[in-house]
Protein backbone atom coordinates (compact mmCIF):
# COMPACT_ATOMS: atom_id res chain seq x y z
CA UNK A 1 0.00 0.00 0.00
CA UNK A 2 1.77 2.86 -1.02
CA UNK A 3 1.36 6.40 1.10
CA UNK A 4 0.63 8.49 -1.95
CA UNK A 5 -2.52 8.24 -3.81
CA UNK A 6 -3.71 9.48 -6.99
CA UNK A 7 -6.38 11.63 -6.73
CA UNK A 8 -9.66 10.18 -8.84
CA UNK A 9 -10.39 11.99 -11.81
CA UNK A 10 -13.86 13.09 -13.43
CA UNK A 11 -17.26 13.39 -11.81
CA UNK A 12 -16.45 12.74 -8.32
CA UNK A 13 -19.51 13.70 -6.94
CA UNK A 14 -21.09 10.70 -5.01
CA UNK A 15 -24.92 10.66 -6.08
CA UNK A 16 -26.34 10.72 -2.87
CA UNK A 17 -24.56 14.26 -2.27
CA UNK A 18 -26.18 15.71 -5.05
CA UNK A 19 -29.64 16.74 -3.51
CA UNK A 20 -32.23 18.58 -4.60
CA UNK A 21 -34.85 20.07 -2.18
CA UNK A 22 -33.50 19.83 1.17
CA UNK A 23 -35.09 17.56 3.28
CA UNK A 24 -34.79 17.17 7.59
CA UNK A 25 -35.12 20.34 9.72
CA UNK A 26 -32.34 22.39 9.19
CA UNK A 27 -30.25 23.36 5.76
CA UNK A 28 -26.93 24.58 4.76
CA UNK A 29 -25.77 26.65 2.25
CA UNK A 30 -22.24 26.21 0.22
CA UNK A 31 -21.20 29.26 2.07
CA UNK A 32 -22.29 27.96 5.24
CA UNK A 33 -25.85 29.65 6.01
CA UNK A 34 -28.02 27.80 8.15
CA UNK A 35 -31.47 27.70 8.01
CA UNK A 36 -34.49 26.38 8.97
CA UNK A 37 -36.03 24.08 6.00
CA UNK A 38 -39.70 25.51 6.76
CA UNK A 39 -38.29 29.24 6.41
CA UNK A 40 -36.49 28.69 3.44
CA UNK A 41 -39.39 26.56 1.68
CA UNK A 42 -41.46 29.89 2.68
CA UNK A 43 -38.79 32.27 1.12
CA UNK A 44 -38.77 30.26 -2.19
CA UNK A 45 -36.13 28.36 -1.38
CA UNK A 46 -33.34 31.25 -1.40
CA UNK A 47 -31.16 31.56 1.75
CA UNK A 48 -31.93 35.03 3.11
CA UNK A 49 -28.70 35.86 4.12
CA UNK A 50 -26.92 34.85 1.22
CA UNK A 51 -29.35 34.59 -1.32
CA UNK A 52 -28.24 31.40 -2.58
CA UNK A 53 -30.62 29.67 -5.05
CA UNK A 54 -31.15 25.90 -3.55
CA UNK A 55 -31.49 23.78 -6.26
CA UNK A 56 -35.34 22.90 -6.43
CA UNK A 57 -37.31 20.59 -9.22
CA UNK A 58 -40.75 21.16 -10.47
CA UNK A 59 -42.51 20.36 -7.50
CA UNK A 60 -41.07 23.52 -5.73
CA UNK A 61 -41.68 25.48 -8.82
CA UNK A 62 -45.03 24.30 -9.26
CA UNK A 63 -45.72 25.31 -5.83
CA UNK A 64 -43.95 28.54 -6.17
CA UNK A 65 -45.38 29.93 -9.71
CA UNK A 66 -49.18 28.17 -9.86
CA UNK A 67 -51.60 30.34 -7.76
CA UNK A 68 -52.77 28.05 -4.80
CA UNK A 69 -50.64 25.35 -6.24
CA UNK A 70 -53.81 24.22 -8.44
CA UNK A 71 -52.60 22.77 -11.97
CA UNK A 72 -53.23 20.05 -14.22
CA UNK A 73 -50.33 17.97 -15.17
CA UNK A 74 -49.66 17.26 -19.02
CA UNK A 75 -48.76 13.78 -20.07
CA UNK A 76 -48.08 12.64 -16.60
CA UNK A 77 -47.78 8.94 -17.44
CA UNK A 78 -44.76 8.53 -19.66
CA UNK A 79 -42.39 7.20 -18.48
CA UNK A 80 -38.57 6.01 -20.27
CA UNK A 81 -38.37 3.06 -22.37
CA UNK A 82 -34.74 1.55 -23.37
CA UNK A 83 -34.66 1.38 -27.17
CA UNK A 84 -31.09 0.50 -26.87
CA UNK A 85 -31.24 -1.74 -24.48
CA UNK A 86 -28.30 0.17 -22.72
CA UNK A 87 -26.35 -1.00 -20.14
CA UNK A 88 -22.59 0.96 -19.08
CA UNK A 89 -21.36 -0.27 -15.49
CA UNK A 90 -25.09 -0.31 -15.02
CA UNK A 91 -28.44 -1.11 -17.09
CA UNK A 92 -30.41 1.88 -18.00
CA UNK A 93 -33.36 -0.10 -17.23
CA UNK A 94 -31.61 -0.53 -13.43
CA UNK A 95 -30.81 2.96 -13.28
CA UNK A 96 -34.10 4.52 -14.43
CA UNK A 97 -36.23 2.16 -11.82
CA UNK A 98 -33.83 3.36 -8.95
CA UNK A 99 -34.36 6.92 -10.03
CA UNK A 100 -37.97 6.33 -9.98
CA UNK A 101 -37.55 5.06 -6.51
CA UNK A 102 -35.61 7.63 -5.36
CA UNK A 103 -37.21 10.79 -6.80
CA UNK A 104 -40.74 9.96 -7.06
CA UNK A 105 -41.12 10.90 -10.25
CA UNK A 106 -41.33 9.12 -13.61
CA UNK A 107 -38.75 11.20 -15.38
CA UNK A 108 -36.07 14.17 -15.79
CA UNK A 109 -39.46 16.90 -16.50
CA UNK A 110 -42.86 17.46 -15.67
CA UNK A 111 -45.42 19.88 -17.54
CA UNK A 112 -48.68 21.65 -16.33
CA UNK A 113 -50.97 24.04 -17.10
CA UNK A 114 -52.66 26.18 -15.00
CA UNK A 115 -52.97 29.94 -13.54
CA UNK A 116 -50.23 32.58 -12.33
CA UNK A 117 -51.66 35.54 -10.90
CA UNK A 118 -54.44 34.61 -12.50
CA UNK A 119 -52.61 34.29 -16.06
CA UNK A 120 -53.32 31.32 -17.79
CA UNK A 121 -50.02 29.58 -18.81
CA UNK A 122 -48.18 26.07 -19.68
CA UNK A 123 -45.09 25.49 -17.98
CA UNK A 124 -42.46 22.86 -18.40
CA UNK A 125 -39.96 22.29 -15.69
CA UNK A 126 -36.94 19.56 -15.82
CA UNK A 127 -35.85 17.61 -12.96
CA UNK A 128 -32.42 17.77 -12.14
CA UNK A 129 -32.19 14.79 -9.51
CA UNK A 130 -33.67 12.50 -12.33
CA UNK A 131 -30.66 11.32 -14.02
CA UNK A 132 -28.89 14.97 -14.06
CA UNK A 133 -32.06 16.45 -15.83
CA UNK A 134 -30.70 14.56 -18.63
CA UNK A 135 -33.19 14.89 -21.69
CA UNK A 136 -34.18 11.74 -23.40
CA UNK A 137 -37.59 10.58 -25.23
CA UNK A 138 -39.63 11.52 -22.61
CA UNK A 139 -38.24 14.98 -21.50
CA UNK A 140 -38.43 15.79 -25.60
CA UNK A 141 -42.11 14.49 -25.65
CA UNK A 142 -43.06 16.58 -22.26
CA UNK A 143 -41.78 19.49 -23.62
CA UNK A 144 -43.38 19.19 -26.90
CA UNK A 145 -46.33 18.04 -25.60
CA UNK A 146 -46.40 21.00 -23.16
CA UNK A 147 -45.65 23.35 -26.41
CA UNK A 148 -48.70 22.02 -28.41
CA UNK A 149 -50.69 22.60 -25.38
CA UNK A 150 -49.79 26.45 -25.20
CA UNK A 151 -49.87 26.29 -28.68
CA UNK A 152 -53.66 24.87 -29.22
CA UNK A 153 -55.30 27.39 -26.62
CA UNK A 154 -52.81 30.47 -27.09
CA UNK A 155 -51.04 30.51 -24.00
CA UNK A 156 -47.77 31.51 -22.96
CA UNK A 157 -45.43 28.72 -22.38
CA UNK A 158 -42.80 28.78 -19.30
CA UNK A 159 -39.48 26.32 -19.54
CA UNK A 160 -37.67 26.32 -16.77
CA UNK A 161 -34.48 23.95 -17.49
CA UNK A 162 -31.88 22.69 -15.08
CA UNK A 163 -29.80 19.94 -16.95
CA UNK A 164 -26.77 18.28 -17.81
CA UNK A 165 -28.08 17.74 -21.65
CA UNK A 166 -28.93 14.69 -23.70
CA UNK A 167 -29.15 11.28 -21.85
CA UNK A 168 -26.26 9.28 -23.07
CA UNK A 169 -28.38 5.80 -22.53
CA UNK A 170 -31.16 7.03 -25.37
CA UNK A 171 -27.58 8.01 -27.77
CA UNK A 172 -29.51 9.06 -31.42
CA UNK A 173 -32.56 9.34 -29.71
CA UNK A 174 -31.68 12.02 -27.01
CA UNK A 175 -29.86 14.09 -30.07
CA UNK A 176 -32.88 14.08 -32.33
CA UNK A 177 -34.88 15.59 -28.97
CA UNK A 178 -32.69 18.79 -29.68
CA UNK A 179 -34.55 18.71 -33.07
CA UNK A 180 -37.54 17.88 -32.19
CA UNK A 181 -38.11 20.35 -29.34
CA UNK A 182 -36.61 23.47 -31.77
CA UNK A 183 -39.28 22.33 -34.49
CA UNK A 184 -42.07 22.39 -32.09
CA UNK A 185 -40.61 25.72 -30.80
CA UNK A 186 -40.49 26.99 -34.72
CA UNK A 187 -44.02 26.40 -34.77
CA UNK A 188 -45.25 28.24 -31.77
CA UNK A 189 -43.05 31.42 -32.86
CA UNK A 190 -44.87 31.02 -36.24
CA UNK A 191 -48.19 31.37 -33.83
CA UNK A 192 -47.13 34.47 -32.19
CA UNK A 193 -47.23 32.77 -28.81
CA UNK A 194 -44.59 34.27 -25.89
CA UNK A 195 -42.09 31.96 -24.89
CA UNK A 196 -39.97 32.66 -21.75
CA UNK A 197 -37.20 30.12 -21.00
CA UNK A 198 -35.45 30.38 -17.67
CA UNK A 199 -32.22 28.36 -16.81
CA UNK A 200 -31.09 27.28 -13.42
CA UNK A 201 -28.42 25.79 -12.03
CA UNK A 202 -27.05 24.02 -13.97
CA UNK A 203 -28.25 24.12 -17.46
CA UNK A 204 -25.86 23.04 -20.26
CA UNK A 205 -25.36 20.40 -23.22
CA UNK A 206 -28.05 19.84 -25.33
CA UNK A 207 -30.46 21.47 -23.77
CA UNK A 208 -29.11 24.90 -23.59
CA UNK A 209 -28.18 23.60 -27.47
CA UNK A 210 -31.95 23.46 -27.80
CA UNK A 211 -34.58 25.03 -26.26
CA UNK A 212 -33.40 26.80 -23.30
CA UNK A 213 -32.03 29.05 -25.77
CA UNK A 214 -34.76 29.75 -27.72
CA UNK A 215 -37.04 31.82 -25.83
CA UNK A 216 -38.24 34.88 -27.17
CA UNK A 217 -37.11 36.03 -23.73
CA UNK A 218 -34.15 34.36 -21.72
CA UNK A 219 -33.98 34.82 -18.35
CA UNK A 220 -32.13 32.93 -15.76
CA UNK A 221 -31.40 32.66 -11.75
CA UNK A 222 -28.49 34.22 -10.60
CA UNK A 223 -25.40 32.42 -10.27
CA UNK A 224 -26.57 29.76 -12.34
CA UNK A 225 -24.20 27.70 -14.56
CA UNK A 226 -25.37 28.62 -18.10
CA UNK A 227 -23.05 27.02 -20.94
CA UNK A 228 -22.67 24.61 -23.54
CA UNK A 229 -19.67 22.55 -22.84
CA UNK A 230 -19.12 21.92 -19.19
CA UNK A 231 -17.24 23.60 -17.26
CA UNK A 232 -14.69 20.55 -16.83
CA UNK A 233 -14.43 19.82 -20.69
CA UNK A 234 -13.62 23.84 -21.34
CA UNK A 235 -10.89 23.00 -19.03
CA UNK A 236 -9.56 20.11 -20.52
CA UNK A 237 -9.99 21.22 -23.90
CA UNK A 238 -7.61 24.87 -23.15
CA UNK A 239 -5.36 23.20 -20.95
CA UNK A 240 -5.99 25.77 -17.78
CA UNK A 241 -7.70 27.08 -15.13
CA UNK A 242 -11.16 28.83 -16.07
CA UNK A 243 -11.69 33.01 -15.22
CA UNK A 244 -13.57 33.55 -12.70
CA UNK A 245 -17.37 33.88 -12.90
CA UNK A 246 -17.00 31.77 -16.21
CA UNK A 247 -20.24 30.60 -17.28
CA UNK A 248 -22.15 31.98 -14.89
CA UNK A 249 -25.66 33.21 -15.56
CA UNK A 250 -24.16 36.70 -14.70
CA UNK A 251 -21.49 36.49 -17.32
CA UNK A 252 -23.92 35.01 -19.94
CA UNK A 253 -25.68 38.33 -19.75
CA UNK A 254 -22.75 40.16 -19.91
CA UNK A 255 -22.13 38.54 -23.54
CA UNK A 256 -25.76 39.17 -24.71
CA UNK A 257 -27.46 35.88 -24.35
CA UNK A 258 -30.05 36.49 -21.74
CA UNK A 259 -32.56 39.22 -21.13
CA UNK A 260 -32.10 39.24 -17.74
CA UNK A 261 -31.55 37.70 -14.05
CA UNK A 262 -34.58 37.72 -11.84
CA UNK A 263 -34.09 36.66 -8.35
CA UNK A 264 -36.32 34.00 -7.28
CA UNK A 265 -38.53 35.41 -5.11
CA UNK A 266 -39.54 37.99 -7.73
CA UNK A 267 -39.85 35.50 -10.23
CA UNK A 268 -43.52 35.23 -10.04
CA UNK A 269 -43.97 39.26 -10.43
CA UNK A 270 -41.73 39.84 -12.67
CA UNK A 271 -42.92 36.59 -15.16
CA UNK A 272 -46.43 38.49 -14.63
CA UNK A 273 -45.82 41.49 -15.14
CA UNK A 274 -43.73 40.99 -18.79
CA UNK A 275 -47.01 38.10 -19.77
CA UNK A 276 -49.39 41.53 -19.18
CA UNK A 277 -47.44 43.52 -21.39
CA UNK A 278 -47.44 40.88 -23.92
CA UNK A 279 -51.62 40.26 -24.03
CA UNK B 1 -1.61 5.06 -42.14
CA UNK B 2 -3.43 1.94 -41.68
CA UNK B 3 -6.07 0.74 -38.93
CA UNK B 4 -5.59 -2.78 -37.63
CA UNK B 5 -8.25 -4.18 -39.82
CA UNK B 6 -6.77 -3.32 -42.90
CA UNK B 7 -3.23 -4.93 -42.26
CA UNK B 8 -3.96 -8.07 -43.54
CA UNK B 9 -5.44 -6.38 -46.83
CA UNK B 10 -2.40 -4.42 -47.32
CA UNK B 11 -0.18 -7.28 -46.70
CA UNK B 12 -1.56 -8.86 -49.81
CA UNK B 13 -1.47 -6.47 -51.59
CA UNK B 14 1.97 -5.50 -51.27
CA UNK B 15 2.59 -9.23 -51.93
CA UNK B 16 0.89 -8.35 -55.39
CA UNK B 17 2.59 -5.83 -56.35
CA UNK B 18 5.81 -7.35 -55.45
CA UNK B 19 4.68 -10.82 -57.47
CA UNK B 20 3.49 -8.33 -60.53
CA UNK B 21 6.55 -6.20 -60.57
CA UNK B 22 8.58 -9.55 -60.54
CA UNK B 23 6.62 -11.10 -63.64
CA UNK B 24 7.04 -8.16 -65.65
CA UNK B 25 11.39 -7.62 -64.76
CA UNK B 26 11.84 -11.93 -65.12
CA UNK B 27 9.32 -11.68 -67.84
CA UNK B 28 7.57 -14.81 -66.29
CA UNK B 29 4.15 -15.87 -66.48
CA UNK B 30 2.50 -15.99 -62.81
CA UNK B 31 -0.98 -14.80 -63.77
CA UNK B 32 -2.08 -17.95 -61.80
CA UNK B 33 -0.29 -16.82 -58.81
CA UNK B 34 -1.56 -13.36 -59.50
CA UNK B 35 -4.92 -14.32 -59.98
CA UNK B 36 -4.92 -16.27 -56.72
CA UNK B 37 -4.09 -13.39 -54.30
CA UNK B 38 -6.66 -11.53 -56.21
CA UNK B 39 -9.16 -13.64 -54.84
CA UNK B 40 -7.62 -13.91 -51.53
CA UNK B 41 -7.72 -9.85 -51.72
CA UNK B 42 -11.08 -9.67 -52.82
CA UNK B 43 -12.31 -12.98 -50.39
CA UNK B 44 -9.94 -11.02 -47.44
CA UNK B 45 -12.10 -7.72 -47.69
CA UNK B 46 -15.36 -9.06 -48.03
CA UNK B 47 -14.89 -10.75 -45.32
CA UNK B 48 -13.27 -8.12 -43.22
CA UNK B 49 -15.81 -5.51 -44.10
CA UNK B 50 -19.05 -7.46 -43.70
CA UNK B 51 -18.76 -8.32 -39.68
CA UNK B 52 -16.79 -5.06 -39.14
CA UNK B 53 -17.65 -4.29 -35.69
CA UNK B 54 -19.61 -0.73 -34.46
CA UNK B 55 -15.76 0.86 -33.18
CA UNK B 56 -14.12 -0.16 -36.21
CA UNK B 57 -16.98 1.59 -38.38
CA UNK B 58 -15.88 4.64 -35.59
CA UNK B 59 -12.49 4.23 -37.00
CA UNK B 60 -13.11 3.76 -40.56
CA UNK B 61 -15.39 7.15 -40.54
CA UNK B 62 -12.21 8.79 -39.27
CA UNK B 63 -9.59 7.17 -41.36
CA UNK B 64 -6.84 10.37 -42.39
CA UNK B 65 -7.30 8.86 -46.26
CA UNK B 66 -11.55 9.38 -45.95
CA UNK B 67 -12.91 12.59 -48.34
CA UNK B 68 -13.55 15.62 -46.80
CA UNK B 69 -16.55 18.01 -47.38
CA UNK B 70 -14.05 19.80 -50.04
CA UNK B 71 -13.05 16.76 -51.44
CA UNK B 72 -17.08 16.05 -52.51
CA UNK B 73 -17.65 19.59 -53.39
CA UNK B 74 -14.61 19.97 -56.15
CA UNK B 75 -15.45 16.31 -56.98
CA UNK B 76 -19.30 17.29 -57.13
CA UNK B 77 -19.71 20.96 -58.18
CA UNK B 78 -18.37 22.20 -61.50
CA UNK B 79 -18.48 25.47 -60.40
CA UNK B 80 -17.57 26.25 -56.75
CA UNK B 81 -17.81 29.87 -55.38
CA UNK B 82 -16.89 29.30 -51.86
CA UNK B 83 -18.21 32.16 -49.35
CA UNK B 84 -16.76 33.06 -46.26
CA UNK B 85 -18.04 34.49 -42.77
CA UNK B 86 -20.79 35.12 -40.11
CA UNK B 87 -20.84 38.63 -40.85
CA UNK B 88 -20.19 39.53 -36.94
CA UNK B 89 -16.84 38.13 -35.37
CA UNK B 90 -15.01 36.27 -38.39
CA UNK B 91 -15.00 33.54 -40.89
CA UNK B 92 -14.64 30.21 -39.50
CA UNK B 93 -12.33 27.64 -41.27
CA UNK B 94 -13.69 24.61 -39.60
CA UNK B 95 -17.27 25.56 -41.93
CA UNK B 96 -16.86 26.40 -45.29
CA UNK B 97 -19.37 27.12 -47.71
CA UNK B 98 -20.44 28.30 -51.02
CA UNK B 99 -22.88 27.86 -54.07
CA UNK B 100 -21.67 25.49 -56.50
CA UNK B 101 -23.11 23.83 -60.19
CA UNK B 102 -24.12 20.25 -59.86
CA UNK B 103 -24.87 19.09 -63.12
CA UNK B 104 -26.68 22.14 -63.81
CA UNK B 105 -28.45 22.75 -60.97
CA UNK B 106 -27.24 25.95 -58.69
CA UNK B 107 -27.25 24.44 -54.75
CA UNK B 108 -25.95 26.10 -51.34
CA UNK B 109 -22.84 23.59 -49.92
CA UNK B 110 -22.16 23.65 -46.65
CA UNK B 111 -20.07 21.12 -44.65
CA UNK B 112 -17.54 21.24 -41.42
CA UNK B 113 -14.03 20.51 -43.31
CA UNK B 114 -11.19 18.90 -41.22
CA UNK B 115 -7.50 19.10 -41.73
CA UNK B 116 -5.26 16.09 -43.19
CA UNK B 117 -1.71 17.67 -41.98
CA UNK B 118 -1.11 18.99 -38.70
CA UNK B 119 -0.91 22.27 -39.72
CA UNK B 120 -3.84 22.22 -41.66
CA UNK B 121 -5.61 20.50 -39.13
CA UNK B 122 -4.89 23.29 -36.60
CA UNK B 123 -5.92 25.67 -39.56
CA UNK B 124 -9.16 24.24 -39.70
CA UNK B 125 -9.45 23.61 -36.17
CA UNK B 126 -9.72 19.85 -36.57
CA UNK B 127 -13.54 19.85 -37.84
CA UNK B 128 -14.50 21.69 -34.91
CA UNK B 129 -16.75 25.19 -35.57
CA UNK B 130 -16.93 28.06 -33.02
CA UNK B 131 -20.16 29.90 -33.12
CA UNK B 132 -19.41 31.88 -35.93
CA UNK B 133 -19.45 28.83 -37.94
CA UNK B 134 -22.90 27.95 -37.31
CA UNK B 135 -23.86 31.22 -37.67
CA UNK B 136 -21.89 31.60 -41.07
CA UNK B 137 -23.63 28.36 -42.32
CA UNK B 138 -26.95 30.19 -41.33
CA UNK B 139 -26.51 33.44 -43.43
CA UNK B 140 -25.48 30.71 -46.42
CA UNK B 141 -28.47 28.85 -46.23
CA UNK B 142 -31.04 32.19 -45.80
CA UNK B 143 -28.71 33.25 -48.60
CA UNK B 144 -30.05 30.38 -50.55
CA UNK B 145 -33.26 30.55 -49.28
CA UNK B 146 -33.28 33.88 -50.87
CA UNK B 147 -32.20 32.64 -54.51
CA UNK B 148 -34.57 29.75 -53.94
CA UNK B 149 -31.32 27.55 -54.36
CA UNK B 150 -31.31 23.98 -52.75
CA UNK B 151 -29.21 23.21 -50.02
CA UNK B 152 -26.84 20.53 -49.37
CA UNK B 153 -25.06 20.03 -46.17
CA UNK B 154 -21.76 17.60 -45.61
CA UNK B 155 -21.42 16.50 -41.67
CA UNK B 156 -18.26 15.66 -40.22
CA UNK B 157 -17.39 16.77 -37.01
CA UNK B 158 -15.93 15.63 -33.83
CA UNK B 159 -18.27 17.83 -32.04
CA UNK B 160 -18.70 22.17 -31.66
CA UNK B 161 -15.75 23.63 -30.08
CA UNK B 162 -15.48 23.49 -26.63
CA UNK B 163 -13.48 26.78 -25.90
CA UNK B 164 -13.45 29.45 -23.72
CA UNK B 165 -14.36 31.58 -26.61
CA UNK B 166 -17.07 29.76 -27.87
CA UNK B 167 -19.21 29.93 -24.49
CA UNK B 168 -18.69 33.36 -24.55
CA UNK B 169 -20.23 34.22 -28.19
CA UNK B 170 -22.95 31.44 -27.39
CA UNK B 171 -22.23 28.30 -29.06
CA UNK B 172 -25.66 26.50 -27.46
CA UNK B 173 -27.44 29.85 -28.66
CA UNK B 174 -25.64 29.16 -32.31
CA UNK B 175 -26.48 25.53 -32.63
CA UNK B 176 -30.16 26.09 -31.10
CA UNK B 177 -30.97 28.86 -33.72
CA UNK B 178 -29.75 26.92 -36.20
CA UNK B 179 -31.95 24.07 -35.89
CA UNK B 180 -35.41 26.08 -35.45
CA UNK B 181 -34.24 28.15 -38.33
CA UNK B 182 -32.99 25.57 -40.45
CA UNK B 183 -37.19 23.82 -39.79
CA UNK B 184 -38.58 27.03 -41.41
CA UNK B 185 -36.37 26.90 -44.58
CA UNK B 186 -38.51 26.92 -47.97
CA UNK B 187 -36.09 25.26 -50.20
CA UNK B 188 -34.94 21.51 -49.99
CA UNK B 189 -32.45 20.41 -47.35
CA UNK B 190 -30.40 17.67 -48.11
CA UNK B 191 -27.98 16.29 -45.05
CA UNK B 192 -25.44 13.98 -45.37
CA UNK B 193 -23.16 12.38 -42.92
CA UNK B 194 -20.05 11.74 -44.52
CA UNK B 195 -17.84 11.02 -41.02
CA UNK B 196 -18.29 11.74 -37.83
CA UNK B 197 -21.65 12.88 -36.70
CA UNK B 198 -21.31 14.26 -32.75
CA UNK B 199 -23.99 15.80 -31.20
CA UNK B 200 -25.00 19.54 -31.22
CA UNK B 201 -22.18 19.93 -32.79
CA UNK B 202 -23.49 17.78 -36.61
CA UNK B 203 -27.06 18.46 -35.52
CA UNK B 204 -26.58 22.07 -35.82
CA UNK B 205 -26.24 21.57 -39.82
CA UNK B 206 -28.18 18.54 -40.21
CA UNK B 207 -31.86 19.45 -40.33
CA UNK B 208 -33.12 18.45 -43.39
CA UNK B 209 -35.84 16.91 -45.46
CA UNK B 210 -33.55 14.02 -46.17
CA UNK B 211 -30.84 12.94 -43.57
CA UNK B 212 -28.54 10.57 -45.15
CA UNK B 213 -25.67 8.68 -43.70
CA UNK B 214 -22.50 7.25 -45.17
CA UNK B 215 -22.47 3.39 -44.75
CA UNK B 216 -19.21 3.94 -42.61
CA UNK B 217 -19.95 7.36 -40.83
CA UNK B 218 -21.61 7.39 -37.01
CA UNK B 219 -23.87 9.65 -35.97
CA UNK B 220 -25.05 10.34 -32.07
CA UNK B 221 -25.46 12.35 -28.86
CA UNK B 222 -21.58 12.01 -28.10
CA UNK B 223 -18.30 10.26 -29.04
CA UNK B 224 -17.50 6.29 -27.66
CA UNK B 225 -14.85 7.78 -26.44
CA UNK B 226 -16.28 10.40 -24.08
CA UNK B 227 -19.03 8.22 -23.28
CA UNK B 228 -16.67 6.02 -22.21
CA UNK B 229 -15.46 9.04 -19.99
CA UNK B 230 -18.54 9.72 -18.34
CA UNK B 231 -20.47 6.65 -18.18
CA UNK B 232 -17.75 4.46 -17.06
CA UNK B 233 -15.43 7.06 -16.01
CA UNK B 234 -12.23 5.60 -17.72
CA UNK B 235 -11.05 6.24 -21.52
CA UNK B 236 -10.56 2.60 -21.74
CA UNK B 237 -14.41 1.47 -22.58
CA UNK B 238 -14.74 3.53 -26.14
CA UNK B 239 -15.56 0.02 -28.23
CA UNK B 240 -18.49 -1.33 -25.53
CA UNK B 241 -19.69 2.34 -25.15
CA UNK B 242 -20.16 1.95 -29.70
CA UNK B 243 -21.35 -1.01 -29.23
CA UNK B 244 -23.73 0.16 -26.12
CA UNK B 245 -24.70 3.65 -28.33
CA UNK B 246 -25.60 2.10 -31.82
CA UNK B 247 -24.34 5.16 -33.54
CA UNK B 248 -23.94 3.16 -36.95
CA UNK B 249 -25.84 4.04 -40.48
CA UNK B 250 -27.45 0.94 -40.28
CA UNK B 251 -28.50 1.32 -36.17
CA UNK B 252 -29.58 4.45 -36.90
CA UNK B 253 -31.79 3.80 -40.39
CA UNK B 254 -33.21 1.08 -38.30
CA UNK B 255 -34.12 3.43 -35.46
CA UNK B 256 -35.97 5.49 -38.12
CA UNK B 257 -33.50 8.66 -37.24
CA UNK B 258 -31.96 8.95 -40.61
CA UNK B 259 -33.94 8.61 -43.85
CA UNK B 260 -31.11 6.37 -46.00
CA UNK B 261 -27.63 4.74 -46.33
CA UNK B 262 -25.16 5.13 -48.97
CA UNK B 263 -23.41 2.59 -49.95
CA UNK B 264 -19.36 3.26 -50.03
CA UNK B 265 -17.00 1.09 -52.15
CA UNK B 266 -15.55 -2.38 -50.40
CA UNK B 267 -12.73 -1.03 -48.32
CA UNK B 268 -14.46 2.36 -47.19
CA UNK B 269 -14.89 5.84 -49.07
CA UNK B 270 -11.24 6.39 -49.01
CA UNK B 271 -10.47 2.98 -50.95
CA UNK B 272 -12.24 4.48 -54.05
CA UNK B 273 -13.07 8.13 -54.01
CA UNK B 274 -14.38 8.69 -57.43
CA UNK B 275 -16.55 5.98 -56.84
CA UNK B 276 -17.60 7.71 -53.67
CA UNK B 277 -18.41 11.17 -54.86
CA UNK B 278 -20.27 9.64 -58.05
CA UNK B 279 -22.45 7.84 -55.54
CA UNK B 280 -23.14 10.72 -53.50
CA UNK B 281 -23.56 12.91 -56.81
CA UNK B 282 -26.02 11.03 -57.92
CA UNK B 283 -27.77 10.63 -54.60
CA UNK B 284 -27.93 14.10 -54.14
CA UNK B 285 -29.51 15.06 -57.69
CA UNK B 286 -32.00 11.83 -57.08
CA UNK B 287 -33.19 13.27 -53.65
CA UNK B 288 -33.49 16.98 -54.91
CA UNK B 289 -35.85 15.71 -57.70
CA UNK B 290 -37.88 14.18 -55.52
CA UNK B 291 -37.93 16.72 -53.17
CA UNK B 292 -38.33 19.70 -55.42
CA UNK B 293 -42.11 17.93 -56.43
CA UNK B 294 -43.65 19.43 -52.82
CA UNK B 295 -44.09 22.62 -52.51
CA UNK B 296 -42.49 24.36 -49.55
CA UNK B 297 -44.76 24.42 -46.93
CA UNK B 298 -45.24 20.28 -47.68
CA UNK B 299 -41.72 20.03 -47.07
CA UNK B 300 -41.37 22.59 -43.49
CA UNK B 301 -44.33 20.34 -42.44
CA UNK B 302 -42.68 17.12 -43.40
CA UNK B 303 -39.55 18.00 -42.12
CA UNK B 304 -41.35 19.50 -38.17
CA UNK B 305 -43.43 16.28 -38.54
CA UNK B 306 -40.56 13.66 -39.44
CA UNK B 307 -38.32 15.53 -36.30
CA UNK B 308 -41.36 15.67 -34.26
CA UNK B 309 -42.04 11.81 -34.30
CA UNK B 310 -38.65 11.10 -32.98
CA UNK B 311 -38.46 8.98 -29.69
CA UNK B 312 -39.46 5.96 -28.08
CA UNK B 313 -41.51 6.03 -25.01
CA UNK B 314 -43.70 3.86 -22.50
CA UNK B 315 -46.79 5.01 -20.07
CA UNK B 316 -46.89 3.77 -16.74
Amino acid sequence: MSWFTRQPKGITTPTSEKKDAPEGLWYKTPSGKIIQTRELRSNCYVSPEDNYHVKIGSREYFEILFDDNQFTEIAAELTSADPLGFSDTKPYRQRLADSRQKTGLNDAARAAQGQMNGLDLVIACMDFEFIGGSMGSVVGEKVARAIDTALANRLPLLIISRSGGARMMEAGYSLMQLAKTSAKLAKLGEAGIPYISLLTDPTTGGVSASFAMLGDFNIAEPGALIGFAGPRVVRETIGKDLPKGFQTAEFVLEHGFLDFIVDRRQLKTRLTTLLKMLK
Amino acid sequence: MLLDFEKPIADLETKLAEMKKAATDNQIDMSVSIATIEEQIQALKIETYRKLTRWQRVQLSRHVDRPYTLDYIDYLATDFVELHGDRTVRDDKAMVGGFGTIDGQTFMLIGQQKGRNTKDRQFRNFGMANPEGYRKALRLMKLAEKFNKPIVTFIDTPGAFPGIEAEERGQAEAIARNLREMFMLRVPVICIIIGEGASGGALGIAIGDRVLMLENAWYSVISPENCSAILWRSWNYKEQAAEAMKPTATDMLAFKLIDGIIDEPLGGAHANKAAIAQTVKQTILDTYQELAKLTPDERIEQRIQKFASMGVYATV
